[in-house]
């Protein structure tokens, strides 16, 4: 192409200015959805979390927890699929952050900022496709489970439910992890944090054990922990025995994270 | 200048100041941009040039002043100033894990056009700016110059009524550079207002209209290219001699004609002088001749920006960058 033609070619296409309405904030959601979609085109390796982890858990724990707490582990595969499924999912929300952490610290981000859209909406747009990577793992996992032998009582009806509330909470809790990667500096921090908030969460639950087993004051705990109440809700749901009190609680403490750390992450994010 | 009426100006901004913990990065900046022109900002790495603009930018709000942009204040009607203007940083400001084209339509669809308008304005600009090829690679396969043409074709999916440019020219090779200065001139051609910031004062010279000289967070020296050089004076001339012996001989002839100090280089055939006046330069020329001095070399160098700023602060530009990294 010789210079004139460009130079006519620039000219003609500065010389269309057209401007378009302003983007709504759907739309501009779904077109950071988009990006975070092309990313994992570009990176499927960014999907191993989401396939392995359910896997790795799922056949971990049962076989290796089954005989002694339950018998056999076909008893407690029955009890502690769903209890594995919230912990895996809660696990997995920590990829959010780390992913945003690296994310905006690229120049993309300056645009981004200057362009005149609904601010929440890059992030809001990651979290949307992130549902996607749960319900991928909760699918993987449930297959599995379904192999081994696993049956929700309540059927398909109960598992739709079981994960819609557990999507809710995911969605809620990555708002923290979010508002971390704002403040950490480093990766590595942020996700030493995050584990930090994790481990004890998931484990000290009722994820694995009846908590009538545990020392009072350590039944106290799980008793109060939010993942625990997730946990009843979900394996209420699945066993077709609804637990609405832990199903009112999950949406009290759901909403009450959205409400704290949306808001904290775009002050943040504002600030940055 | 200042009987302009308001509307004329693109940036009006006074006393800008931003501080990052102890350093004053931005430290009572005004500058006044009129419509249509382009603007230089020149300076070393961390005289706060990049804070400067991601302030006019509404990226940081400022510590202190106030500034108007397009008539818009960049704190009160952040919005408004977003839909007028477009950044290009000095990193790019792309998504480098995308092709180039599905940057122009994630970046169009963000601007509010459809996905078929956004595609079809992405390949008008990606064929204009000779990137049609590459438009299915990953950016992060691209060339310094290629990514450069792509950030800035970006930066005017809609026509911006002012184009912010931070370092645009840095770090590429001539024939790209030259490239970025021709898409400069056309997009102020087509009525975009430009700010550029630059460390190089043959770009400023090349392209701007004004330029505002900065250091240590401040404006040194404001005017067009003419005023600032005719301030700092017009070169520096460099002159060897063949033989050591002559070289204070020569010194002396030196001094003489063209009437400011000269320097002796540490090389000892080498002479140095900074010149106001070139007309003074072709007689020392003969004046060496009627001398009886013989030389190997005789130039005249556009004064550096390392000379301006000696010049204009009495020191050296020293590379402020460790501030800007505690910044």
């Amino acid at each position: 192409m010789s210079n004139i033609t460009q130079a006519e070619a620039i000219e003609k296409a500065l010389s269309n200015r057209v401007r378009p309405k302003k983007a709504s904030a759907l739309s501009a959601c779904l077109t950071f959805s988009g990006r975070m979609l092309l990313r994992i085109k570009y990176v499927p390796e960014q999907l191993f979390d989401i396939t392995m982890f359910p896997i790795i858990h799922l056949l971990m724990f049962t076989y290796l927890f089954g005989g002694a707490i339950a018998g056999s582990t076909a008893t407690y595969l029955q009890f502690v699929l769903p209890g594995i499924l919230v912990m895996t999912v809660v696990m997995i929300t920590m990829y959010t952050g780390i992913e945003l952490n690296n994310d905006i610290k690229k120049g993309i981000f300056d645009r981004f900022r200057t362009l005149p859209i609904w601010n929440p909406s890059v992030l809001v747009g990651a979290l949307m496709v992130d549902l996607v990577r749960y319900l991928i793992a909760s699918t993987i996992m449930l297959v599995l489970g379904y192999i081994l032998g696993f049956r929700a009582e309540a059927g398909f009806g109960g598992i739709l439910l079981g994960l819609a509330i557990l999507l809710l909470f995911a969605f809620s809790v990555s708002w923290i992890w979010t508002t971390l990667s704002m403040i950490m500096r480093s990766e590595k921090s942020l996700m030493a944090a995050s584990m930090m908030i994790l481990f004890p969460v998931t484990f000290v639950s009722n994820v694995f054990v009846a908590p009538e087993t545990m020392p009072r004051w350590l039944e106290a705990f799980v008793g109060v922990n939010p993942v625990s109440f997730l946990v009843r809700a979900v394996r209420g749901f699945m066993e077709g025995t609804p637990d609405y009190q832990a199903v009112l609680w999950v949406s009290i403490i759901s909403l009450g994270l959205i409400i704290i750390f949306a808001p904290l992450t775009m002050y943040l994010y504002k600030r940055k | 200048m200042e009987e302009l009426n308001q509307e004329q100006w693109a940036i009006d901004a006074k006393g800008l100041v931003k501080v990052f913990g102890k350093n004053r990065a931005v430290d009572g900046v005004d500058l006044k941009v009129k419509k249509g022109t382009i603007y230089g900002v020149l300076g070393p790495n961390g005289a706060g040039k990049t804070t400067t603009i991601r302030m006019l930018t509404t990226l940081l709000k400022p510590d202190g002043g106030s500034a108007e942009v397009l008539g818009y204040n960049i704190i009160d009607d952040a919005n408004q100033v977003r839909q007028r203007i477009s950044l290009t940083g000095q990193f790019a400001s792309l998504d480098e894990d995308l092709s180039g084209m599905e940057n122009m339509v994630m970046i169009g669809r963000l601007f509010g056009f459809s996905r078929r308008e956004a595609k079809k304005r992405g390949e008008e600009l990606l064929t204009a700016f000779d990137l049609f090829d590459a438009a299915k690679r990953q950016v992060k396969n691209y060339s310094g110059g290629m990514r450069r043409r792509l950030d800035i074709a970006a930066s005017i999916i809609v026509s911006p009524d002012l184009l912010f440019l931070d370092e645009p020219t840095t770090g590429l090779d001539p024939r790209s550079r030259n490239q970025v200065w021709d898409i400069i001139r056309l997009l102020v051609k087509a009525g975009t207002t430009v700010l550029l910031t630059t460390q190089y004062l043959d770009e400023a010279d090349e392209l701007a209209d004004r330029i505002a000289v900065i250091d240590h967070g401040k404006v040194i020296a404001e005017g067009t290219s003419g005023e600032l050089k005719a301030s700092i004076g017009s070169g520096k001339l460099h002159v060897r001699v063949y033989d050591p012996e002559v070289r204070a001989h020569a010194a002396q002839v030196l001094e003489q004609t063209i009437q400011t100090k000269v320097l002796l280089g540490t090389d000892p055939l080498v002479l140095t002088a900074q010149v106001s006046d070139t007309k003074l330069v072709s007689k020392a020329l003969l004046a060496f001749e009627d001398a009886n001095i013989n030389i190997s070399d005789f130039s005249l160098g556009q004064p550096s920006l390392d000379e301006v700023f000696l010049t204009l602060t009495g020191k050296p530009a020293d590379d402020q960058t460790k501030e800007e990294a505690a910044g």
